[in-house]
């Protein structure tokens, strides 16, 4: 069951000379957003199970740039991004596991041309490779056995990248029902937060796009929606919460259904 | 003879005009920055081979995919019959390729010519009653107004026009051949103009569904007229067509080549770095920049602009996707923003692009510059609320089959409104300060960053 996890920073490690295997980065959501750092925290506790040799940047860690770059500010976004370099430079990082596909996106193809060249990979696909090597276990599915399970796909990590199987393949070990909605993988529709839309009203319409891609959802009943982002995430929850389902079908991250089967929640 | 120079004349004028036209349009693309997208050879080879000969993306909707194939095969194999007429033409021959000894070749070609031709009719008919009789959404958008309506419906009636024609003149041949045949065994004369209807070819659909309407005709002189008629609509119309094509949106037959050729090879989801950005952070964040150790600017250098504004701030290859344009609205059809109501139509942003540059390349004939009438894409095309709606999912660029990327040129436009206008909506404002202030879009300090840590309770 749970237990107390001293989470390493990367400036310990270096004080006692330590290197890690893999770089987590968190993410501005991860880490200040009350919903998304119960992911982080999953993902910890995944890390820590496993015994991976994992360091996070702690204060050291900023905004990766990206809601400011899709804004246009492409200033900015150099600025942080440049910083973010030297810091991630200067420990030598090598390879990071990041749980938000925006920074996934933009570390693994924006941070190359301005010299941050990393591995770079998305929770779901570590949480798939430490499955495959038999290092987290989820015995007999655990309790998501027998539910109905859709995945939405987060467009930084699907259509951007094709990171599709990866979240899916993870998520069967639940031993659930894994249902697509219709529109799903290259097709998926988008959950209205990307591109800076988080942190804005919506222009003038006739509805909210989080609703539109929670119908989607709707019409397969799932008993949970697994989303792969923590933006994704949030609109998922307020889409539910929209059509008074709330009690009816949760909205968790794969990490957390990951996680919570093999019990380290 | 006459026939033969007046022929040479219209072809002349045909390619001229064409010719033209190409020019223009290659001037209009030069427009735009430079960008490298020549690199990779045998990876773009494969995504053209793909994307543009194998309209991979097309099939993804099987109806008007399938269709589309059938009249793209049509199109591409018929030429072979087009090249045959037009030597015919300038040499005054008639079915050379027959009188050059491939035999029965010759029969399988014009069959097979004629069973595309009756394909291609078909879908045509098919595509116009799905165009203007179903209710497709995404044929009805606000940017489908009164000209990209017509344009569509000109070229189905017009191919159908020709297939028609193509169809009714091998009937009338296929009559004249019989004839013609039937006077030899007979020892009958057989006047100069009517021996040119050797036995050539063979003719399943035009015989079956054609030669019904002109077998009634009983004067051979007659027959002769209604077949050179068909003859000369079928050739000039196919020049006709040609010049059309490149003020039309089925340009994209020539441009989904060279457009495919050019895709971007990375990854959907990156974004450009701008470079000119690039070095000033550079110098910014060196503390030992010395500002006056930089080479002196190139005074012939155009002043460094951030964004778009306008077409000509915008790269080539944008300009060039806005050309290849088909207008189809696949895009649009999976746009998030433009399903739930708002402005927002990437299939709007690639023919604003488009409009605006010809209007640019008009000022530019007119008066050697594309500044004078003061308009530009931002805001004169492009409303800032079009361009905030945007979620960048990146949906219509995956959706589009020729490899257009309207988001890059969203982003383009944005970057224009903050970095020289500074103008965002100010809850945008409002997360520039916090990312700037606090290293996260929300204004939590950064020191608290790492917080959650302590928070792994037991
Ligand atoms: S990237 Fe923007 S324009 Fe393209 S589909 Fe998504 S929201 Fe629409
Ligand atoms: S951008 Fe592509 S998908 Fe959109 S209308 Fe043009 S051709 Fe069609």
């Amino acid at each position: 069951m749970a237990e107390k996890i001293q989470v390493p920073t990367m400036a310990q490690m270096a004080a006692s000379g330590e290197v890690p295997e893999i770089l987590f980065w968190v993410g501005c959501a991860g880490s200040f957003d009350d919903r998304a750092k119960k992911i982080t925290k999953a993902i910890v506790r995944i890390l820590h199970h496993c015994g991976v040799k994992y360091a996070v940047l702690g204060a050291e860690e900023s905004c990766t740039g990206d809601p400011a770059k899709r804004a246009g500010n492409e200033f900015l976004y150099q600025m942080q991004a440049m910083q973010n370099i030297q810091v991630l430079n200067g420990y030598e990082i090598k390879k990071i596991v990041t749980g938000c596909p925006h920074c996934f996106n933009i570390m693994k193809n924006e941070y190359p041309e301005l010299g941050g060249t990393y591995e770079v990979v998305h929770h779901t696909q570590l949480i798939n490779d430490l499955m495959k090597e038999g290092r987290l276990q989820v015995k007999d599915g655990g309790s998501f056995k027998g539910k109905r399970i859709t995945f939405h796909d987060p467009c930084y990590l699907g259509r951007a990248n094709d990171v599709y199987e990866a979240p899916r393949k993870a998520l069967e070990q639940l031993d659930s029902e894994l249902v697509e909605m219709k529109r799903c993988k290259s097709k998926g529709l988008c959950c209205g937060a990307g591109g800076a839309q988080m942190f804005k009203e919506a222009e003038p319409g006739n509805k909210e796009v989080n609703v539109e891609r929670t119908e989607d959802a709707l019409e397969v009943s799932p008993n949970v929606i697994a989303t792969g982002c923590p933006f994704c995430n949030t609109m998922m929850t307020d889409g539910v919460k929209n059509f008074e389902k709330e009690s009816e079908i949760e909205v968790k991250d794969v990490a957390e259904l990951i996680a919570e089967a093999a019990d380290l929640i | 003879m006459i026939a033969q120079i007046l022929f040479i004349l219209v072809l002349a004028a045909g390619i001229f005009l064409f010719a033209r036209r190409i020019r223009e349009i290659r001037r209009n693309i030069g427009l735009g920055r430079s960008e490298e997208r020549s690199d990779q050879a045998g990876k773009r080879l494969k995504v053209m081979t793909l994307v543009a000969l194998g309209q991979s993306k097309m099939v993804t909707r099987p109806v008007a995919g399938l269709m589309h194939i059938l009249i793209y095969v049509g199109f591409i194999i018929i030429n072979i019959e087009v090249l045959e007429i037009l030597i015919d033409g300038v040499t005054g021959h008639h079915r050379i390729f027959a009188s050059m000894g491939m035999g029965s070749l010759y029969d399988v070609l014009i069959a097979s010519f004629e069973v595309l031709a009756a394909g291609v009719l078909l879908a045509c008919v098919v595509f116009l009653i799905r165009r203007n009789l179903m209710n497709i959404r995404r044929f009805h958008a606000a940017e489908m107004t009164s000209w990209p309506k017509s344009d569509a419906n000109i070229i189905l009636v017009v191919e159908i026009l020709l297939m028609f024609a193509f169809l009714s003149m091998n009937a009338t041949d296929s009559i004249l051949q019989d004839r013609v045949a039937e006077m030899q065994e007979n020892n009958e004369p057989v006047s100069e103009a009517l021996s040119h209807y050797i036995d050539a070819g063979s003719f399943p659909v035009s015989d079956a569904f054609f030669r019904p309407m002109f077998e009634g005709i009983e004067s051979n002189a007659t027959l002769m007229n209604v077949e050179r008629f068909m003859w000369w609509f079928h050739i000039v119309g196919i020049l006709a067509f040609l010049v059309y094509v490149p003020y039309s949106k089925h340009f994209h037959i020539f441009m989904a080549f060279p457009n495919t050729w050019y895709s971007k090879l990375d990854a959907i989801g990156k974004a450009s770095n701008l470079k000119s950005v690039t070095n000033e952070v550079k110098l910014m964040l060196d503390p030992n920049a010395d500002p006056f150790a930089a080479p002196a600017p190139d005074p012939n250098a155009d002043p460094i602009k951030f964004g778009a504004k306008d077409v000509q701030d915008l790269s080539w290859k944008q300009l060039f996707d806005a050309y290849t344009c088909t207008e189809c609205g696949r895009c649009t059809s999976v746009c998030p923003a433009n399903q739930t109501g708002k402005l927002l139509s990437p299939r709007k942003i690639m023919m604003d692009t488009r409009d605006r540059l010809e209007e640019a390349g008009e000022d530019l004939d007119e008066s050697g510059n594309v500044k004078t009438d003061g308009k530009t894409l931002l805001r004169d095309y492009i409303s800032e609320e079009e361009l905030w709606a945007c979620t960048t999912c990146n949906a219509c660029v995956d959706a589009c089959p020729v490899n257009i990327d309207p988001v890059s040129i969203i982003i383009d436009l944005r970057r224009h409104l903050i970095m020289e206008e500074s103008k965002s909506p100010e809850s945008i404002t409002a997360m520039f300060n916090n990312v700037e202030n606090n290293g996260a879009p929300w204004a939590f300090p950064a020191a608290d960053r790492g917080k959650w840590a302590e928070e792994m309770e037991a």
